[in-house]
């Protein structure tokens, strides 16, 4: 949040800094970043408290929703979540073979989580971190180092834990449905045959890996791409000429992406399932 | 841009949401679906049942109508052949009576004739007798003349 005594466009590059930290424990006190790439040190609260707090809305809209269900008059909530669940429920019958009780669950889950994950990029960037630094700087803290992400799928961890769960259900299953002879087969004979089993088993444990990195990283870096515009845009506030333009260029990317966070939810259910279907597959 | 120990929590986080999705919303849902799908079906299935039996209903009204209409054509026709029978039966029997009636009335008459013929027949020798006994002015004997008596009534 800028006061007139502070404006952000007088240092634009500390207030994307700013936006882009993460309210985090056990990093480093002086620059707030974890100590390296890969650091178990540290723990971003702000993106497991706001993942968690999305995770429980769809949680408690699930357990309202099913604890009410009504086959004959079904309210207006009731419809919008029996009309996604059918969505996906007729993605999972389009693209996946055979009947796995478990994939429609997971696929709903992705969607929703994801989309409400999303969806907290649509939150004005400066409203939710200006009021916890506000709200911080009444319990006598330094409101400039109170930092606050909101937007849970902008974090790696995020992504990456989404798409390492599924990778592991992709190794499951592909044990389970092949047994784990038929597993390593496919890493020994695939896609070359018997004469190149080195390239076969580099060739396909790098497609193997492709499929969680493409999953975490097209999220990642479609919604922090999202986020960087929406801050940039922000950063036209340095005039009142320019404020038609940032209200104009707000609303076009707001509403472009709008679309964004369906498809990005849409698309990483959607690889979801065709992993998961893939792995039920015998030969392919 | 760092991989924390966030992502554990993530990683449990989706896990146990994905469990529970799929036991509280999930499960019930889908089979409400079905249930809904199937009562659906059942329910068309009914309607189209119920619309073919009424066309059925229909179509057996219709007979039974044309039968009923049928049947009093029939029963109309009989009737009035029964009415012309009667009245023809009542003709002839009313012929048949005045036929019987001018015979016996013939025969009546014919007998009334006979009997006047006996009668006059009867008398005729007597009158004959009386007439011719006034005419000579005296007694003739019968038994004598009876002969041209007897011829006399014959005649007759």
């Amino acid at each position: 949040m800028s006061t007139s005594a502070d404006p952000i466009s007088a240092h634009p590059v500390q207030y994307i800094q700013h936006h882009l930290t993460n309210w985090c424990i056990g990093c480093d006190p002086e620059t707030h970043k974890p100590s390296s790439i890969v650091d178990f040190g540290a723990f971003f609260l702000d993106t497991f408290l706001w993942s968690v707090f999305l995770a429980g809305l769809f949680a408690w809209g699930a357990w309202y929703v099913g604890k009410n269900l009504d086959p004959d008059k079904p309210g207006p909530f009731q419809n919008l979540v029996e009309a996604i669940v059918e969505f996906v429920n007729q993605q999972v019958k389009d693209i996946f073979p055979g009947s796995n009780p478990y994939i429609g669950p997971i696929g709903l889950t992705i969607f929703v989580w994801v989309f409400l994950m999303n969806a907290m990029d649509l939150v004005p960037v400066d409203l939710i971190p200006g009021f916890t630094a506000w709200v911080a700087g009444l319990f006598g803290a330094d409101p400039h180092n109170v930092y606050m992400k909101v937007v849970p799928t902008t974090n790696l961890d995020t992504t990456f834990g989404l798409a390492i769960v599924v990778f592991a259900m992709i190794v499951y299953y592909n044990i389970k449905v092949k047994g784990f002879v038929g597993y390593a087969k496919q890493y020994l004979f695939h896609p070359f045959g018997k004469f190149l089993i080195p390239v076969n088993i580099v060739m396909t444990t790098i497609e193997e890996l492709a499929k969680p990195v493409s999953l975490a990283l097209r999220l990642f870096g479609n919604m922090f791409a999202g986020e960087l515009l929406f801050l940039l845009i922000a950063l036209l506030s340095f005039s009142y000429m320019v404020l038609p333009a940032q209200v104009l260029l707000g609303v076009l990317w707001a509403i472009f992406h709008i679309l964004v966070i369906t498809l990005q939810a849409f698309i990483f259910m959607l690889l979801t399932i065709v992993y998961l279907g893939l792995a039920h597959q015998e030969e392919h | 841009m760092n991989i924390t120990a966030t992502l554990i929590g993530q990683m449990l986080v989706f896990a146990a949401l994905i469990w529970f999705i799929k036991a509280v919303l999930w499960e019930p849902m889908i089979n409400m679906l079905e249930d809904r799908r199937a009562r659906i079906a059942e329910g068309l299935a009914a309607a189209e049942r119920g619309a073919h039996e009424q066309e059925l209903a229909q179509e057996r009204a219709k007979e039974a109508l044309a039968e009923a209409k049928q049947q009093a054509a029939e029963i109309i026709a009989q009737a009035q052949r029964r009415s012309s029978e009667i009245i023809d039966e009542a003709k002839n029997a009313a012929r048949e009576e005045g036929e019987r009636l001018k015979v016996a009335a013939e025969a009546e008459i014919e007998r009334e004739v006979a009997k006047a013929r006996e009668d006059l027949r009867k008398d005729v020798s007597a009158i004959a007798l009386q007439g011719v006994e006034k005419i000579l002015g005296k007694e003739v004997d019968s038994s004598v003349h009876s002969k041209v008596l007897d011829e006399l009534a014959s005649q007759i």
